[in-house]
This record gives C-alpha cells, structure tokens and sequence, in this order.
C-alpha cells in the first residue's frame, strides 16, 4: 500500500450563519458546526447526509467561497481560513467545483469554449492558439467535440452540461475537485456515464475529490472513505466498505436500511430501521448529541453532553456515547 | 380480477411553436382492483404526461390526440371537465412530486382538506371536520386537532407529503396517481411515506399508479411494472419477473446503471451511451434504437410489437422475434395483439 499522504485537512471547521435578533434573541444557524476530517492525496472522500445537514456548506466554506467561522483547512500544510483574496489566488487554481445543477451553473451567455477558457485566462496558464487547442483537448477528455466550442449552453442536454462543467473545472489543473451532488439532477442512464468518467479522469490526472451526494449508493460507489453528517456533525467516518458493512452509529444504520433496493425478493427489507420524525432544527441547536431526538438508544447523558468523534477500531471514527453497547464491542 | 382503470392506444402530444412533441405515442395498459402499477422511467419519457392524461389534466398546448381511458367502463376523455370534476378528487386522486407547490399557502390545512371532503359528499362542517381529523390521524401526524390550524408553511416536507396524501384518500378513492410522491424528499422520509402508503393501500384497498424513475422504488412498493422510454412502454411486467430477468435491452441497461447496495464489492458501472431522445423529432423505429447495443436494421426503421416472454411479461424489442439473430438473455416467442395484453397487464 502506498504511504497516504493528507492533502486538505479540516480542523474543528464551524460555518455559522447569524439570522437576526439580540442577546437571549439572537438567531444562529450552526450549519457546520466542528467537522474534523483528513482527505488523503488521490482519493475520493464521500460527503453523505440529509438536507441541511451541511454537507455543501463544507464543501463552499473548504473552497472559501464563505468565511469560516472558526476552524482550520489546511490544504497542503497551509491554513485557508486564514488567508485573504489576493492570498488565496494560488489555490483558487488548486481547488476547484462541479455544482449539483448544470443548468444553473454555466452562463448562458458564454460559449464552451468562452466558459472553459475563463480559468485558463484568469491564471494566465495559456493564450491564444494554445489555449483554443487546450479547450478542444478537454472537450476530448470530457467526451465532447471540438465543433461543440463554439456552442452556447442551451443547445446541450444535462448530461452534456454535466461535461462542460468538469471541463471547466479541468482547465487549470487542480488538485482537489469538490464535486457538490454532481449527478443528483441527472437521469438514471446518464448518471453512471458520469460517475464512470470523474473515476477515469481520476486515474489519468491523480485528482483527489470531495464527493458531496445525498444518494448513498452512488456514494459508496466512488468513495474510498465516507463521511455520515447530521446536523453540521459529523457522526460516523470511515472506508466505504467498512460503512456499508459495519455501520456503528445509530443514524448510519437507519440512514443505510433506508435506501430502496432494486430487487423485489431482498430479504433486508424485514430489518428495516425507520426513522421517525423529520431532520432537526439547525437554529440555536440544544446542547447534546444531534440525533438524539430521533434515536432508540438515546439517554439521558446524549442530551446533555456532544459526543466526540472517537476511533473506534482503525480508520474507523465514530461519535456516539453508547457505540460499544450498541454494537457489543 | 376486476378491472378498473384501461388505457387503449393513448396518444397525447403538445403542441408547441416548435412543432409537435409527442410525449405519448400509443399506449396501452391495464389495472386491476388493488394492483400498485410503477411506471418507471427518465424524464421525457412519457410518464407523467400518461397519468395526468389519465386524470385529464392535460394543459394547453397538450391535447389527448387519439385513445380512450376507461374507468370502470367509462371513457374519461369523452367527458367534459365539469363532468371530470366528479371523478376528480372523488374517485380518482392525485399526489404530486413537490409538496410545497401543491398545497395553498395561505390557507390552513384544515381549511383544505375540509374543502375537498365537502367538494364530493354532503358533510356538514362539523362532520368533515371529524373526518379530516380522522385522517390526520391516519397519515400519521401527532395532534391532529391542533394540526388542523396549522399552515402550510408549518409542516416539514415529508410531513406535507402525509397531508397530501390525506387529502387525496379523503374521499375513498378507488384509484390513486402518485407522481413521483417520493422524489423531493430524503430517504429517511421517504422510507416513513413509503411504508405509510404500503399500509394504507393493505388497509383501503384502491389501486395505485405509481411514478417514479427509482428502480428501487419500484422494488418497494410494487406488484407490476410499466418501463417507458420515448413516450413508448419498453416492456411491462410483474415485478419478479422484471428484476429477475429483464427483457428490453433498456430495462436491462437501466439496471446496470445503478449500484447494487447488496453484492458487497464494488463494480464499474455500465452505462447506457448516449443521451434520451428529442420527442420533437422521434426517431423512427424503436425510440431506444439509438443508444442500443444490439440495434438491427430493423430497430431503425419499425417500432417493435410486444412479444410475449409469458403470461405476465411483455417486451417491445425485435430481438424476441423468430427471425432475429440469437442474444443471450433474449427469450425467443411471439408477438402478441396489443389487445391480448391488455387482458393479462
């Protein structure tokens, strides 16, 4: 096994959002509140969770397009949180995104070759006729023609915008490419087309993603380890094998026994765990574990005290209080 | 078995300044008293455009342009909308994907529900009161009474998703069209709706149209499948069948497509290349020929009949025909009439 490397790590990240009033009033939603997390050089770590648990509040803040309220991202050693625009420049390069909504995301004003060469022109990597023949180069790697460069947005199907978006975020050579929900809006057949490229093209450019995605078995698909967020928490990490089959905490395995499975005569359907009520308010949380309310083995201790994220075995990260009684280990 | 919903020969296009776009190009199928038929499919290929044809709400520039809906013998789509309006709601409801937009906001949900249930029977206000806070009740949501005063607003979505369904088994339907209910809500939620719907079904007894383009969501909650692609059925089953030996080479990609949660070790995907067909200008033929392996000649040119693999499968794919080239996993029969099929599915 090759010696793994850390190429962003998180440290205590917390995004708070102030929503208005004073003193005992005062409204804040705590969407990321204390992740720790290392993503190694090369892999794909899956960002998994319910809506509004703050998943792509992490992955925003990570590429500083809000200010971090406290915490730390280190990304090859350096602290992000802590740099301005004018320093951050360098790593705007090293970092890029893929956003959930191809139809929202490209100017429609903006040719292909106009969207994909803005990078290339904004870092000053290439001009003129060398920057016509790189565009054309991506459109190749990303499954498209060279006669689409002259298009506009509108005349592509999602799954063709999808490209034009990973094209884009290709141009400047990065390092560490946050995909947030990149095929959620897509169809079912265009979905794979999509998760079989971002695979591909990470073997051929050594790229390392943070995979944001609500849908966890395309998550389990392209990770190699896995993040479980609730609330702005992170409540269970690990390898996406171990996951699947070990899940330890309470919500990762009701949050896994949820899925619908694509066969009529699985028999997994008579464990299933349902989770009753809905996702909690993110707005002045109580103290105490997040899923609390919602979890069968919560006692009193969960609702006064927040779990820390604890190694249960190897590689295996988990924060809950009563782990080992629940698992017998 | 009881018949009670049959759709023959259903064409419905829109008409656009760009042109014509058929979004249902005859189809044909049937359901039967307690049935829970999935349509499955991607978006343009028909499947909500079927049921809301069903139901007649087909909007302005779309028109059913030939085919008949029968409900328990009655052809929907010879009636006017006033005499629509007594199915509607009555004895065939609808549940929409996105909850938000299908409720008034302005109103209480009291308010609602109580208007739907006075619409159809003869209920004072007091009694469709009760019977509003009975189904409250039944859709799972704690303190109906004070629930009752609550906005839209108020609720979460999947706890939106509970009154809407209320709202819809208001009057006892015997048929319910469920467009994709489940889409805009997590899979938490969706596993509580999913599982709520299941009983209610057990506990009413009406038949359900089902919508959705999840393959596992089928899996769930269904006993028949309808594959659409193209505004055309690529093959409709019974549930076993369909997942246990697929026989349209589109069924058969579809399921490649998605990740098996259960078979433990990871396997490149295999998807379908290309991308869903323009319906402004179909291709001629099968719809699916495009983007199919093991088009022929044939494909490109004729859409296939329904071959019939047994008494409770059917597939449109030439690849069943005597004549055509030996694949595996292609059983070899006969085509049937459309009509025939219509019997049994």
């Amino acid at each position: 096994m090759i010696k793994k490397e850390p190429l962003l790590e998180v440290r205590n990240l917390k995004k708070h959002f102030y929503l208005g009033g004073r003193g005992s009033k005062k409204k804040v939603l705590t969407a990321v509140d204390g992740l720790n997390f290392v993503i190694y050089k090369g892999e794909t770590f899956g960002l998994v969770g319910e809506s509004g648990c703050g998943k792509t509040t992490t992955g925003r803040t990570i590429i500083r397009l809000y200010k971090p309220t406290d915490g730390e991202i280190l990304f090859e050693g350096v602290d992000l949180s802590a740099l301005n625009e004018k320093q951050l420049f360098p790593f705007r390069k090293k970092i890029q995104m893929i956003f959930q909504d191809p139809y929202a995301s490209l100017n429609t004003r903006m040719t292909v070759t106009d969207i994909i060469g803005e990078g290339i022109e904004t870092h000053h990597l290439f001009s003129g006729k060398e920057k016509q023949e790189r565009i054309y180069h991506l459109l190749e790697t990303v499954g498209l023609k060279r006669e689409h460069a002259s298009r506009y947005p509108h005349e592509f199907s999602g799954g063709q915008r999808q490209r034009i978006g990973i094209a884009r975020a290709l141009a400047v050579n990065p390092e560490l490419i946050i995909c947030d929900e990149p095929i959620s809006a897509l169809d079912v057949s265009i979905q794979a087309q999509v998760v079989n490229m971002l695979e591909d093209l990470q073997n051929e450019f050594g790229l390392t993603y943070l995979f944001i995605a609500h849908d966890l078995s395309m998550v389990r698909q392209i990770s190699d380890r896995i993040g479980v967020m609730y609330l702005g928490k992170l409540m269970e990490v690990t390898t996406s094998d171990e996951l699947y089959d070990n899940p330890y905490h309470p919500y990762t395995k009701s949050l896994l026994s949820s899925i619908p499975i694509p066969d009529p005569r699985s028999t997994m359907r008579e464990s299933r765990i349902i989770l009753q009520g809905d996702v909690g308010n993110p707005i002045n949380p109580k103290p105490g574990c997040r899923f609390a309310p919602r979890c069968i083995y919560a006692k009193d201790r969960c609702r006064s005290e927040d779990p820390e994220l604890v190694e249960i075995k190897p590689g295996h990260f988990t924060a809950c209080h009563f782990v080992k009684e629940i698992n017998d280990i | 078995m009881a018949k009670i919903l049959e759709v023959k020969h259903l064409v419905t296009s829109f008409f656009t300044h760009l042109g014509e776009v058929q979004a249902v190009r005859d189809i044909s199928f049937s359901l039967e008293k307690g049935d829970i038929l999935g349509i499955v499919g991607e978006s343009g290929s028909g499947k909500s455009v079927t049921s809301l044809s069903v139901i007649g709400l087909v909007d302005d520039p779309g028109e059913i342009v030939s085919g008949a809906v029968l409900f328990e013998g009655e052809d929907l789509t010879k009636l006017s909308d006033r005499e629509l309006n007594k199915y509607r709601g009555d004895e065939i409801s609808m549940i929409f994907q996105d909850p938000m937009t299908s409720i008034n906001p302005v109103y209480t949900i009291g308010n609602q529900i109580i208007e739907v249930i006075r619409a159809h029977s003869d209920m004072n206000h007091l009694e469709a009161k009760a019977r509003a806070i009975e189904l409250l009740d039944l859709v799972g949501i704690p303190e109906p009474v004070t629930r009752l005063k609550s906005y839209p607003h108020e609720f979460s979505g999947g706890m939106r998703q509970r009154v809407l369904i209320a709202m819809a088994l208001s009057n006892n339907p015997k048929l319910l069209i469920a467009d994709e209910p489940t889409t805009a809500l997590d899979v938490t939620i969706q596993a509580q709706i999913l599982d709520l719907m299941r009983n209610l079904q057990a506990k009413m007894g009406a038949s359900i149209i089902f919508i959705t383009h999840d393959l596992g969501v089928i899996a769930e909650i269904c006993n028949k499948v309808i594959v659409m692609y193209g505004g055309k059925i690529m093959e409709k089953a019974d549930i076993m069948s369909l997942y246990e030996k697929p026989q349209h080479p589109y069924t058969q990609g579809l399921m490649q497509s998605v990740p098996k949660p259960e078979t433990g070790q990871k396997k490149r995907l295999v998807p379908i290349v290309g991308s869903p067909p323009d319906l402004l200008k179909p291709p001629s033929g099968c719809p699916f020929s495009p983007r199919c392996k093991y088009a022929m000649e044939v494909c490109l040119k004729e859409s296939a009949p329904l071959y019939k693999i047994s008494s409770t499968q059917f597939a449109s794919c030439w690849l069943h025909d005597k004549e055509a080239p030996v694949v595996e996993g292609f059983v070899k029969c006969e085509p049937v009439l459309d009509e025939e099929a219509e019997v049994i599915l």
